[in-house]
């Protein structure tokens, strides 16, 4: 039971093709169809699962999704909005699998411009994502959107999206973490700052390209006997540590 | 009957200075075993009890010397001053507090001999003195260079001086009753009073019990215990005034508390529980003047015991209350209450009078 | 890009342009930092508070202060490696934690853990939330002035934490949940041990009925004070017990399809219609309360069988996304797990914290409120530091 493993993963950007999951509920389906009504062209793909739904939306589109959402759908409750990096992380020193004996991963489809992206699609390295909810009706939507590739992308713009600040109040705090943390500016959004890091903090640190320190430092496993036994001098060299 | 007692400190016949001297030492003796007693029986036994746990239990046998290894831990504590502290009103600050305290202690009657200063006008000195300590508390406050203690001061003074006004207006019902200021007259008082012709009850605080609950409540305010204890709250200010008080001037300011905590105990006691009175000492009266002395002692130091059981059980029971409830519950709840009852009391006493 | 002072003036003075109080009048007030070290913060937040006289003009939060860099550890970890790091998010009732994110590995692996875990998972859970909110209902009584209860509340909750550590081994960190099921079954006598303690933890919340909801003192402290109105509560994603006191009637133990047992057993969600600090007070004491019938209940009712579903030995999920949230004793926590199909860890893990929602709605809360007022109101708004800061 993967349904997702066919159908998502693709580097296409259309709808999806004949194959998909049919809708979990019928609500699901209303809420896709009030969507691609309201946006037209601005829903770019949609995507079933067993008991959910994703949409994904054009950027010019994003806040509009977002104001349909909570005034004609009912989903008035933001769960949170986040943002997702599609590409591999640079193998940490073969750290990143701490098994020796897995089999080495397939080269990463991306190069610049073509991404693995995941559900519904999408064909920057950085999205914009989304949850939202309705407490009446008891459902739920994710919603993402491309938001550009950053510093791969011609020109190395910042990736950006539209604010949801003025839909919904909540989302202030959770741009000011997405951008934060992978560089996604909010245009509209009264003012970014940090907000779990010091502020001279240089660099995003959920994007992949941006190092774990600790795992380049220590790498896995990490100072095994810290202290000999009695009796021995010296602290034993963890074993299967490096490539 | 038992008449107006004067004379000599305790029976003893001695020269000025030898007397003072006594009472002084006799009076420190008084304000620390009574803070003493109060911390170790109430704050360190009674509410661990209270919150099902046992307290200390390790320094002496069930932690009866808990008291002195804090004395001790106190003063061997360095001495901190805040860099911006203003330091003389910062050092100064403590002692302005228990100097209040302490002076309260003059005209505490533990016997019929027994008081350091007969004064005529007993209970207004000993009243306007503990007033003395809203200075220290504000120089403390100020003094500390510290946002917290500054915002502990201001509400600390704004509450103290807002009950003190229950606390005169619930004693002057009971100065009514019996005709005096001076305390050893009202205890004499007690003892000669007869409701509805039983002598012996020997209590203001029956005839008087909305004074007795107003001068509670009012002590309970004084002491900055809780439910009126927003000046220390601990949860927000951390400690309010006193944070920056480390060592001796803490020990001071703590023990300062407890004093005063003895202090209105015992004016309570006196005021409307008979004070060393008891119902039967007054047959033997001008003899064995020893015996009185330490059964009267005993007899008050019994009664302010039970003041202060009531006083803490209420400190960890309620939750506290908010500064402008506080203020709104004294100015418009406790004062016209005591106003009434002085009211009532001085209808009572010319109608009974005539 | 730091945060120069005018910046953060401007931000303010966006947000303070409903307040009651005047911003750009403010006299001379004073600014304060309550926090990072303070007992009213349950943890290490600092909140900046620019006061004029005792009223708040603005606040500003500043979390980050415990900001372990969850999201970015779970990427280089194994699946049953991150259960030990997401335990630690919200450190009381922590059980809760790993909960969401292994029934997310499992829906992507296509597993189901047999009836007996899923019960148990159950049990744990909500023993879980009673550790959390017996720990609130203390705590809150402390931040208001009453010193007492929480030592009732400590006492009872060492009941709980003694039962869970008898099945799992921690009480604060269980570790216990695993894809497939759980790490071992349960001990001899800890059913009957359990319904005793769940009939105790019942006596405590009548205990709290008396000592606290009907007092005056604390009602005049709670009533009114920190008003969420519901409209505001959605848009802030306030959840859980918060969004409960303003009046929405949504609990996710039984709005949804989850494959954990609430369905099995009879109890009550408890909705207030007030949304100020008394109601999520009230209603975190029926949670309770509710927590402990639902013990009782499902260990009446306990499926025999296996503990774990039969997984490979090493976890390798497919391709794929989902997003799975729960109930969790602090509101709803979700776990939004992307794979990709390698073996190791998830590709992203967004870790959704419900104290996260219900902190950023104070800049808005505390405008032209009282000091002591600021305090009952981060009371019972009820975070915990882990779960703010990941």
């Amino acid at each position: 039971m993967a349904p997702e493993a066919d159908a998502a993963g693709s580097t296409a950007t259309d709808e999806q093709a004949v194959g998909e999951s049919p809708p979990p509920s019928p609500r699901h389906r209303e809420i896709v169809e009030v969507l691609g009504r309201e946006l037209g062209e601005g829903l770019l793909g949609h995507h079933y699962s067993a008991r959910d739904a994703w949409v994904r939306v054009s950027p010019a589109s994003w806040r509009q999704a977002g104001l349909v959402c909570r005034d004609v759908l009912g989903l008035a409750y933001l769960s949170f909005v986040s943002a997702i990096d599609w590409k591999q992380a640079p193998d940490l020193g073969g750290q990143k699998r701490w098994d020796p004996e897995a089999e080495p991963t397939e080269e990463p489809a991306d190069g610049p411009g073509r991404w693995t992206t995941g559900v519904a699609g999408g064909g920057t390295r950085f999205q914009v994502f989304a949850r939202l909810y309705d407490v009446v009706g008891h459902v739920g939507l994710t919603l993402k959107v491309d938001a550009g590739d950053g510093p791969d992308g011609e020109g190395g713009a910042a990736p950006r999206a539209e604010s949801w600040v003025p839909l919904f109040r909540g989302a202030d705090w959770h741009e000011r973490e997405t951008w934060e943390m992978y560089g996604v500016e909010f245009e509209g959004h009264p003012g970014l700052r940090h907000l779990y890091l010091p502020g001279q903090f240089e660099g995003f640190p959920l994007r992949k390209d941006f190092p774990l320190l600790a795992r380049e430092v220590k790498p896995w496993p990490g100072l095994v006997n810290v202290e000999g036994l009695p009796g021995e001098d010296e602290p034993e060299e963890p074993e299967g540590s490096g490539a | 009957m038992i008449g107006p007692v004067a004379g000599t400190f305790l029976g003893i016949h001695a020269a000025y200075w030898n007397e003072a001297v006594l009472k002084l030492v006799l009076g420190f003796a008084l304000a620390l075993t009574g803070a003493g007693t109060f911390v170790y029986v109430y704050l360190f036994k009674m509410v661990s009890h209270l919150q099902s746990r046992l307290g200390p239990m390790e320094a002496g046998p069930h932690g009866s010397l808990q008291l002195f290894a804090e004395v001790l831990k106190f003063l061997q504590k360095e001495d901190v001053f805040p860099a911006k502290a203003d330091r003389l009103v910062f050092g100064a600050a403590p002692f302005v507090v228990i100097m209040s305290t302490l002076l309260i202690y003059v005209v505490i009657p533990v016997g019929p001999r027994g008081v350091a200063s007969n004064l005529d006008i007993g209970i207004l000195y000993a009243l306007a003195v503990s007033s003395i300590s809203v200075i220290g508390v504000l120089m403390a406050g100020w003094a500390s260079a510290n946002k917290y203690s500054l915002m502990g001061g201001l509400r600390a003074a704004g509450q103290l001086i807002a009950y003190e006004l229950p606390l005169v207006l619930a004693v002057v019902g009971v100065v009514m009753q019996a005709g005096s200021l001076n305390l050893q007259r009202i205890v004499a008082g007690q003892a000669n009073f007869k409701l509805f012709g039983f002598q012996g009850l020997g209590l203001y605080a029956i005839p008087q019990f909305v004074g007795f609950l107003i001068f509670l409540i009012a002590a309970q305010a004084e002491l900055t215990q809780t439910p009126f204890d927003m000046p220390i709250a601990e949860s927000e200010l951390v400690a309010g005034y006193m944070t920056e008080y480390t060592g001796l001037r803490f020990l001071v300011f703590f023990i300062g508390e407890f004093a005063t905590a003895f202090a209105l105990a015992a004016l309570g006691a006196v005021l409307f529980l008979g004070g060393w009175w008891l119902p039967g000492m007054g047959a033997h009266w001008g003899s064995a003047a020893w015996s009185r002395e330490v059964v009267g002692t005993a007899v008050l130091f019994a009664k302010v015991m039970l003041l202060g059981f009531v006083i803490f059980w209420v400190r960890f029971t309620l939750p506290r209350f908010r500064e402008d409830q506080l203020q709104k519950f004294a100015w418009k709840f406790l004062i016209p209450l005591a106003l009434a009852n002085i009211l009532v009391t001085g209808i009572a006493k010319v109608v009974a009078s005539a | 890009m730091t945060a120069t002072e005018s910046q953060q003036r401007a931000y303010i003075a966006g947000q303070a342009a409903e307040a009651r109080v005047n911003f750009a009048l403010e006299t001379e007030g004073m600014t304060l930092n309550v926090g990072p070290q303070h007992p009213a913060t349950h943890g290490t937040l600092r909140i900046v508070v620019r006061l004029d006289g005792e009223q708040v003009v603005w606040a500003d939060p500043i979390p980050g202060y415990m900001h372990r860099g969850y999201e970015k550890l779970c990427e280089v970890r194994d699946y049953a490696q991150v259960t030990t790091l997401i335990n630690r998010i919200d450190w009381l009732g922590s059980f809760c934690n790993e909960v969401p994110f292994v029934l997310a590995a499992e829906e992507l692996m296509g597993i189901e853990a047999p009836p007996r875990a899923q019960y148990i998972r159950t049990v744990l859970f909500e023993m879980g939330r009673i550790a959390n909110l017996t720990l609130f209902l203390g705590d809150m009584a402390a931040q208001v002035g009453a010193l007492t209860p929480v030592f009732y509340a400590f006492r009872d909750r060492e009941y709980v934490l003694n039962l869970i550590e008898s099945v799992t081994g921690g009480r604060f960190h269980p570790n216990f949940d695993r894809i497939g099921g759980l790490k071992d079954d349960l001990p001899k006598g800890w059913i009957d041990e359990t319904t005793q303690v769940m009939r105790r933890i019942g006596e405590f919340c009548d205990e709290i009925d008396d000592l606290l909801i009907g007092n005056r003192i604390f009602e005049e402290r709670c009533r009114g004070i920190g008003v969420v109105p519901r409209d505001v509560a959605l848009e802030y994603g306030l959840s859980g017990a918060n969004a409960r006191a303003s009046g929405i009637d949504w609990d996710l133990r039984r709005d949804e399809d989850s494959p954990l047992a609430w369905n099995h057993a009879d109890w009550k969600v408890w909705t207030h219609p007030d949304g100020d600090s008394f109601a999520r007070y009230w209603v975190r004491q029926q949670e309770v309360r509710e927590a402990s019938k639902i013990v009782g209940q499902l260990l009446d009712d306990l499926p025999s069988g296996p503990i774990r579903a039969k997984t490979p030995a090493r976890i390798r999920i497919p391709r794929g996304e989902t997003w799975m949230h729960a109930e969790n004793p602090l509101g709803e926590m979700g776990y939004y797990v992307v794979s990709d199909g390698s073996p190791g860890g998830p590709f992203r893990c967004k870790i959704r914290t419900p104290s996260f929602s219900n902190v950023s709605i104070v800049p808005w809360l505390l405008r032209g409120v009282y000091v002591p007022d600021v305090i009952t109101i981060l009371a019972s708004l009820y975070f915990i530091l882990g779960d703010i800061d990941r």
